[in-house]
């Protein structure tokens, strides 16, 4: 972060501007990506009035980067004059789409409608590894054709690689591709659960062992990875008083259906467009107050863990982990996987579980007739179908 | 000699006044800037109406202690610098607002 966006966000926090938000247009999607988050059926969508209204409220309330996403958001029809809207209330517009639908005319209007950057998920550089995680035939193809006509135009994509067990081996593949094509790479680690709470997805999450690997790749990592992956100093006083992140600080989140949460990733409901003014719910909502008022010195277990001042935490996951003061383990997990060291929760979690019972030794002996006694002896490392 | 100068923010940027200040995004290469409060007054007055000098006059020279022709040429020295970056569009006719979404005639 430059040193002049730094300043204009510590001075959105001061003044208590929301800075930044994402704007989801719809959950509607042409792919059905195994690892995504949300449903993909319109319970309601805002129309474009009630869109343009809010991005009219938006701008009045301060907000200067907006990222536009989705679902995919060219599965709405009126994409482009909400686009043209955003453009003349003079956002700093950032678009997510997985690049289907753009096409010439798309790619032209785009490039018109000065956007800041465009979003592409790139899964692999293998097609069958792609399109199965898309569940979309032929999606590579006609994502990676998107970027290159977006790149013609000199547009500044971005291309995101989310990391899972099906594509665990691919990253270094869909860099090289991004180089080629001339977008930036990025990758995200995590895979989340999904914002009705159901975890079933992190099954896909890569394991510790694949996560350490990522964070001692220099390439990837872009510094130096003895300073990147060393044991932590315990968080000094300054630190117990930082905010976790700018969720519900200088940024928020607006689903399709004009319900505000602090984050994308975070799903508190804070209010509805569709019932109170943008900015009468960033400044009074109980829920984002809530959400403002999180320090690290009153999370009992997180402040004096040694991970405290350099941890990711996030809220939103330990929010959808059962309480947003609480742990967010994947986070534990990252910082653990990184330096080696387990945090305070992890520790906690540990000391406090059951003792394991699937492998425990099981009497068998007595159920058989002393004649017919097993020929090998049960150790406590066998697995028993008893 | 016609001294008068028309200058119009251009539309393809991003811009948010934050307090006392602006921030403007050129959204041609993301650069970002930031205007002070006096430079902030010029930015939000230039319509592609109004010659600079007019602007100047009735909303600085108005409000702060300063001299119309040090405040001109400082004015003048902010909105080429904006220009340079593609951030306002300058005249030496009005500007229409179709010429500033277009890129107009510099």
């Amino acid at each position: 972060m430059s040193v002049l966006v730094a300043e204009m966000a510590a001075k959105a926090l001061q003044m208590n501007i929301p800075l930044s938000v994402q704007l989801d247009l719809t959950y509607r999607c042409n792919e059905r990506c195994i690892h995504c988050y949300l449903d993909h059926h319109d319970h309601g969508e805002m129309t474009t009035a009630e869109i343009k209204d809010l991005l009219d409220q938006m701008a009045d309330a301060g907000v200067f980067y907006l990222t536009i996403s989705g679902g995919e958001i060219l599965m709405r029809r009126d994409f482009f004059e909400i686009l043209e809207y955003a453009r003349l209330r003079t956002f700093c517009i950032k678009l997510k789409t997985n690049g289907i639908l753009i096409r010439k005319k798309e790619a032209d209007r785009i490039k018109a409608l000065g956007v800041e950057s465009v979003q592409i998920s790139i899964y692999s550089h293998v097609p069958e590894v792609h399109d199965a995680i898309t569940k979309l035939p032929g999606s590579l193809a006609q994502s990676i054709e998107a970027i290159r006509r977006l790149r013609a135009h000199g547009i500044h994509v971005i291309m995101a690689n989310v990391l899972m067990v099906q594509n665990v081996h691919d990253y270094a593949g869909v860099r090289a591709l991004a180089a080629e094509l001339g977008a930036q790479f990025i990758m995200d680690p995590t895979i989340t659960p999904m914002m009705d709470g159901d975890r079933s997805i992190l099954n896909l999450n890569v394991d510790e062992a694949a996560l350490r690997e990522v964070f001692r790749n220099e390439s990837l990592v872009g510094g130096n990875i003895e300073e990147f992956c060393a044991p932590p100093l315990s968080p000094g006083e300054d630190e117990m008083d930082q905010l976790p992140c700018s969720a519900g600080h200088t940024a928020c989140y607006v689903s399709p259906y004009g319900d505000v949460y602090p984050c994308v990733q975070f799903p508190l409901p804070s209010g509805n467009v569709r019932r109170m003014k943008f900015v009468d719910i960033w400044r009074d909502s109980p829920q984002l107050n809530e959400v403002r008022s999180i320090k690290l010195r009153d999370m009992p277990t997180c402040s004096k863990c040694t991970h405290g001042g350099t941890c990711t935490r996030c809220p939103g996951l330990a929010y959808l982990e059962g309480n947003m003061r609480g742990p967010s383990y994947q986070d534990c997990e990252k910082s653990y996987a990184r330096t080696g060291i387990p945090s305070e929760n992890l520790k906690a979690r540990k000391a406090s579980s059951q003792p394991y019972h699937s492998l425990r030794l099981v009497q068998i002996q007595g159920l058989q007739p002393a004649a017919q006694a097993l020929p090998f002896s049960v150790t406590e490392s066998s697995v028993v179908n008893a | 000699m016609n001294n008068k100068r028309y200058v119009a923010r251009s539309t393809a940027i991003a811009a948010r006044v934050l307090g006392d200040e602006t921030m403007v995004m050129s959204a041609t290469n993301s650069t970002l800037f930031t205007l002070d409060e006096v430079a902030t007054v010029i930015w939000e007055s230039a319509d592609g109406a109004t010659p600079l000098e007019e602007i100047v006059a009735n909303k600085i020279c108005t409000q702060y202690d300063i001299t119309p022709e040090v405040a001109l040429k400082d004015a003048e020295g902010l909105v080429e610098q904006l220009a340079e970056h593609g951030l306002m569009l300058l005249s030496d006719k009005p500007i229409a607002q179709s010429a500033a979404a277009t890129g107009g005639t510099k």
